[in-house]
């Protein structure tokens, strides 16, 4: 009755399509969220030139001592002999962007400058991450007194607005180092990451699958690293990476308002923008417009990247 | 010896600027080694509730638990918290009812089932995940190496039940309480899922507490049968006697409303008028009084009691019960 090359028997058929499915979803196997994010991530343009950008500024600042053309301290005297009142030597030969008030290379002071300010962007948001998670998940994970005390330190935080909260902790600081200025970005940042920290941990302790954890015996300490930090983790590398731009801006701005170091040596975008920029504007507005631009696609890059990371890690979007 | 004896349970529910509300009210059962007995009843009955706090699971403030829970003679609800943690998992698994929610969503299959066996066995890492793989073949999960790679997701739901069910075995316990464990499912993955329990409690000599809204999965499944309403036991009988012959008009209702193939398609599904909310507090007479249909003037005023039966394991909460079929 079979035609040749047909199904021959129902369970000849069956063995057939369990081949057929087997063979079609054995590929999806270890798919995890964070590589189906990163898919989803490289479709999304915005996302690419967020990435593109951070990457750019990145490989700068690595490799700042190839890509620079001069010592960024050192003063030309081809320069500084054509230093006026009134004037700065733009572009010439081997200066490619001219020079500054001081005779030094302007073009090797703005890629020394992008790893400065990368140090310190990077820097202050990861001190900020870590004692702002460490917080937050203690008061989320404590509760009672400890909760309400560390929930109203960060109110009295957030009711400052952030720059003032950073000069008030660098004006409290004896002297004016870099370190200073990493500080008091990083801890204007810290309850952001502590409310975020505490909210995941807060929902999740009512969570099926928390009390699912407590029904197995495991420990409250393991509940909570174990458990819940990993189901926060999305959430605080999407917050971790819109907190760079900020806290680039608000070091830059710390600069700009000269509380920052007061080396001048030191080349650093926001320092200047806000001394040099500022005072010969009109003399050589390059000096202003490039440092400002610098900070400015930084920022944009972090700030593209992170809200796409927002929407790509979002479990709503899942397929 | 009962493997575990619950004395007059009753947990109550306190908050700021309401009435106490008293969820569980004197319950008691007991359940013998490698026994299954079912607790059924309508939501809002009690039934999850006791299943937490036998567990000591329900939430540290704003709750009273009395009576004991004894289990091998050790009263659970005195134990101090880091003992009881020591059993839970060990001595006594539990399955939920949303097989999604109650795995962690960013954590590996495999770490989920071999964290109770580091936890409990001291088992390494590398050996408890080569565990993890046997129980989840144990369970009826296909390439399970593949799955220990994967996320909760990634799973259909009967396979989520199941890895559920691996991770509440994986000890060994002597008990397992199972709250709801099918209703998340369709129904020929319940079928499946109800199977693989019964097949897995019978070998291993579990006993099992089947929580549940669901007459046929009582049916299928246990030996005694706890009829819960509104937080007490209203009646207890053997599988085949409670479903022969219902003595609390409350059962007989619940037995009544269960759609059947061989009814007259014409006919409405019966239905027990009102809802829990209609009812009279137990001290006052019998909850279900107002929702009755064979409620008289002696079900009013004073508590009932729950009176056993001469049937094996029986007791009955009624005044006025279903009439006793002489057999012919």
């Amino acid at each position: 009755m079979t035609r040749p090359g047909g199904i021959a028997t129902l369970a000849e058929h069956k063995r057939r399509r369990i081949d057929e499915l087997t063979a079609r979803t054995s590929g999806t196997g270890g798919v995890s969220l964070l590589r189906d994010a990163g898919r989803r991530l490289r479709r999304n343009p915005a996302a690419v030139v967020g990435a593109a950008l951070i990457l750019l500024f990145l490989v700068i600042a690595i490799f700042a001592p190839l890509v620079a053309p001069h010592d960024p301290v050192q003063r030309f005297p081809e320069l500084t002999s054509r230093l006026t009142v009134d004037s700065i030597p733009g572009a010439t030969a081997g200066h490619p962007l001219g020079s500054d008030p001081l005779g030094r290379d302007f073009a090797s002071r703005m890629i020394y400058g992008a790893r400065q300010t990368l140090f310190v962007g990077v820097l202050a948001t990861l001190i900020g991450l870590l004692s702002g998670v460490l917080l937050g998940a203690v008061a989320g994970a404590a509760g009672g007194w400890v909760d309400v005390l560390i929930m109203r330190i960060t109110d009295v935080m957030l009711a400052l607005p952030s720059l003032l909260l950073a000069i008030t902790l660098v004006a409290l600081a004896s002297e004016s180092t870099q370190w200073t200025v990493i500080v008091a970005v990083a801890v204007v940042n810290v309850p952001v990451f502590a409310r975020l920290l505490r909210g995941s941990m807060l929902a999740q302790r009512e969570s099926d699958h928390v009390l699912a954890a407590r029904a197995l015996g495991v420990r409250g300490r393991d509940i909570v690293t174990r458990h819940m930090l990993p189901n926060s983790l999305t959430a605080v590398i999407v917050q971790a990476t819109l907190t760079f731009a900020v806290a680039i801006l608000d070091a830059a701005a710390l600069s700009f308002l000269g509380l920052g170091d007061p080396d001048i040596n030191r080349a650093e975008w926001g320092l200047m923008l806000g001394v040099d920029g500022v005072r010969y504007l009109e003399v050589r507005p390059e000096l202003a417009y490039f440092p400002a631009a610098a900070i400015i696609l930084v920022a944009l890059g972090f700030t593209l990247l992170g809200e796409s990371m927002r929407e790509a890690l979002d479990p709503k979007n899942r397929r | 010896m009962p493997l575990l004896d619950v004395r007059d349970l009753s947990v109550v529910f306190r908050r700021k600027g309401a009435e106490p509300f008293t969820a569980v009210d004197g319950v008691s059962f007991s359940v013998d080694p490698g026994q299954t007995v079912g607790l059924v009843g309508e939501s809002g009955c009690g039934k999850s509730v006791t299943s937490l706090a036998i567990m000591g699971l329900l939430p540290r403030r704003g709750n009273t638990v009395a009576g004991e829970v004894l289990f091998e003679d050790t009263d659970l609800l005195r134990l101090r918290p880091q003992d009881l943690r020591d059993r839970r998992g060990r001595d006594i698994g539990m399955i939920f009812q949303d097989p999604l929610s109650s795995l962690n969503p960013v954590i590996p299959l495999g770490l989920q089932v071999a964290e109770v066996l580091e936890r409990h066995q001291g088992r390494t890492r590398q050996a408890a995940l080569r565990e993890a793989r046997q129980l989840l073949e144990a369970v009826g999960i296909p390439d399970p190496a593949r799955r220990l790679k994967e996320f909760p997701h990634q799973l259909s739901g009967g396979m989520r039940q199941r890895a559920l069910i691996a991770v509440a075995l994986a000890c060994k316990p002597r008990l397992l309480i199972a709250d709801e464990p099918t209703t998340a499912l369709d129904v020929t993955i319940q079928a499946q899922i109800l199977a693989l329990l019964k097949d897995l409690v019978d070998r291993s000599g579990t006993a099992l507490v089947m929580i549940t809204h669901d007459l046929g999965v009582v049916a299928g499944l246990c030996d005694t049968v706890n009829v819960l309403y509104a937080g007490k036991v209203v009646e207890r009988a053997g599988r085949h006697d409670l479903f022969a012959q219902p003595r609390h008009p409350y059962t007989h209702g619940l037995l009544q409303s269960v759609p059947r193939l061989d009814a007259d398609r014409g006919r409405r599904l019966h239905q027990i008028p009102g809802s829990v909310s209609d009812n009279i507090p137990w001290t006052e007479g019998c909850a279900f009084a107002p929702r009755c249909a064979r409620v008289i003037d002696d079900c009013i005023g004073a508590t009932v009691a729950l009176e056993p039966t001469r049937r094996r394991d029986g007791a009955l909460r009624c005044t006025n019960p279903v009439p006793q079929e002489v057999p012919a």
